[in-house]
């Protein structure tokens, strides 16, 4: 099934690669040589079971941890540790707690050692692209779960690396946050050159957002199978859904899934 | 606010009049009312007797205090970031908060003397232990995730350390810090009372000594709302410090 990945000739080239990446915890084999590209300028997806290793994965990519084995190549060069060119989205957010949405929001920016005023301005305007402008001076714990993803994406946004991570960036918001999450992660997709690394647990969130699917089976995972959705980023965003080539995706992955789920 | 404000008052209406009461049944002929230890309270304000005490308990009290908070948040963040320095120093401060200073106060005097030196001292093993393991604890137990976001955005060890860790730390950093400072007023009167009668721990030992139950429950009266004004200013500072922490949390 894997084929029409590698016969696609519009495919780009891959910004991210994984080779034969294997981690173990201590006894636990999360990956066994996995193996993927991640073409630029695309969003790709992790879609797997909870505890099948995306989260592992995507830290290695990351650099927050190093594999047992393999390695992974960002625009050709090996991940030793955290860059510049990769930025990351967590699934609980992890805002400061003490820090307003603005020093939030600029604290990548801070980190790297760019002056206040310089990163507050920058920080200024992506809290406005991911709508929050107003509650720049408000507390995370004053926001909704929708609004405290809103600005981990600025966040990560702001400090405009080529690669973004994201790790179940909705998983924790409500169902209607979610959907309008997902319009706008294909408009961000479509407007910034960047490539995308999204986890999810969803099919259909999978489908919906990206140009690549890799499906992970559980522990010691692997890549089982790359779809590449043809026709669909063209779609209107409200057409999605309702597009035979989507709902044949979704019963093809559910199909694959379905054997290991008890 | 009104509501709490409403509270304290009548809190302190019910503490006060049963004092009253108490003071009036007799409860024991040492025990005096509410209004003749305020009565003596005025008296010793006016004649510059508390004033003048006061100095004398307040400088080991705060240069005590000083050292602890200091000496004990920097030793409190080493052990907490240290696994080698928490093994060798972190049985240290838990036996001395364990050890019963009454009997500890003999040996300082006999080597640092019975001046200032020891009364510091005691002031300090009173308040230390406690934001020392307080420090180390909340350290220990910063959350993973936002010391990944930390190196994820290009942290350094130090930036972790000073944007991260004692951030995240501070709501127990400044409870340890309110526990010290309520050990270190104890240590203070302890001290006063064990090694040389001076200040406030003069008054009370002095006016039982000459049967003055009024002055002595004015004196312990007055150390006590002095502590509770010194935590109000303790949690002033921390609101003051770090204003979203003290609602509620992110990730909550
Ligand atoms: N720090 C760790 N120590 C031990 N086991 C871990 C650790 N982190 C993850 N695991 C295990 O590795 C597996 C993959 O975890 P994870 O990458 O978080 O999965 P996912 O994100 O797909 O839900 C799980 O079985 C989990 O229990
Ligand atoms: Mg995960």
């Amino acid at each position: 099934m894997r084929g029409d990945a590698g016969a696609d000739a519009t495919v780009p080239a891959a910004a991210v690669s994984a080779r034969n990446v294997s981690k173990n915890y201590g006894e636990v084999e999360a990956l066994r040589d996995l193996s993927l590209d991640f073409p630029r300028g695309q969003l790709t997806s992790l879609l797997g079971p909870s505890g099948c290793g995306k989260t592992t994965l995507l830290k290695i990519i990351a650099g927050l941890l190093e594999p047992t084995a393999g390695e992974v190549e960002v625009n050709g060069r090996p991940v030793t540790g955290p860059g510049p060119d990769r930025s990351f989205v967590f699934q609980d957010f992890a805002l400061l707690p003490w820090a307003s949405v603005l020093r939030n929001v600029a604290f990548g920016l801070e980190l790297r050692g760019v002056a206040m005023s310089e990163r507050e301005a920058i920080a200024e305007k992506y809290i406005r692209n991911v709508g929050l402008a107003g509650f720049e001076k408000s507390y995370p714990h004053e926001l909704s779960g929708g609004m405290r993803q809103r600005v981990g994406l600025a966040r990560a946004l702001a400090v405009d690396s080529e690669v973004l991570l994201m790790d179940e960036p909705f998983s924790a918001v409500d169902e209607q946050t979610r959907r309008k999450f997902q319009e706008d992660l294909l408009g961000l997709v479509a407007g910034e050159n960047k490539t995308f690394l999204f986890v999810t647990h969803s099919i259909e969130e999978a489908v919906y957002v990206s140009d690549q699917v890799a499906i992970l089976l559980p522990r010691p995972s692997r890549v089982s199978e790359v779809i590449r959705p043809r026709g669909l980023r063209t779609k209107n965003v409200d057409d999605i859904r309702r597009d035979p080539e989507y709902l044949d995706i979704v019963d093809r992955i559910w199909a694959s899934l379905r054997s290991y789920v008890e | 606010m009104s509501r709490s404000l409403f509270l304290k008052l009548l809190s302190g209406i019910i503490v006060f009049g049963a004092w009253e009461i108490a003071g009036r049944i007799p409860v024991s002929y040492a025990f005096p009312t509410f209004f003749e230890s305020m009565a003596a309270l005025g008296v010793m304000t006016i004649d510059g007797s508390l004033l003048e005490a006061y100095v004398d308990t307040l400088r080991p009290l705060v240069i005590g205090l000083l050292i602890s908070a200091f000496i004990g948040i920097a030793l409190g963040l080493w052990v907490g970031l240290t696994r080698w320095f928490d093994w060798l120093v972190s049985p240290i401060f838990i036996v001395m908060q364990a050890a019963p200073l009454a009997a500890l106060i003999p040996l300082l005097v006999m080597v640092y003397g019975i001046g200032l030196t020891s009364k510091v001292f005691v002031v300090c093993i009173m308040a230390m232990p406690v934001i020392v393991l307080n420090t180390a604890g909340a350290v220990r137990n910063t959350p993973t995730n936002l010391k990944e976001m930390g190196y994820s955005f290009l942290g350094n060890e130090r930036d972790i350390i000073l944007k991260i860790v004692v951030p995240a730390a501070s709501p127990i950093i400044f409870s340890g810090l309110r526990l010290g400072t309520s050990a270190g007023f104890i240590g203070a009167i302890l001290s006063e009372l064990k090694i040389t009668p001076t200040g406030i721990g003069d008054i009370i030992t002095y006016s039982r000594s000459i049967a003055d139950y009024p002055s002595m429950y004015a004196a312990i009266f007055s150390i006590m709302v002095l502590a509770v004004l010194f935590l109000n200013l303790l949690e002033r500072i921390e609101r003051y410090l770090f204003a979203g922490n003290v609602r509620g949390y992110a990730t909550d």
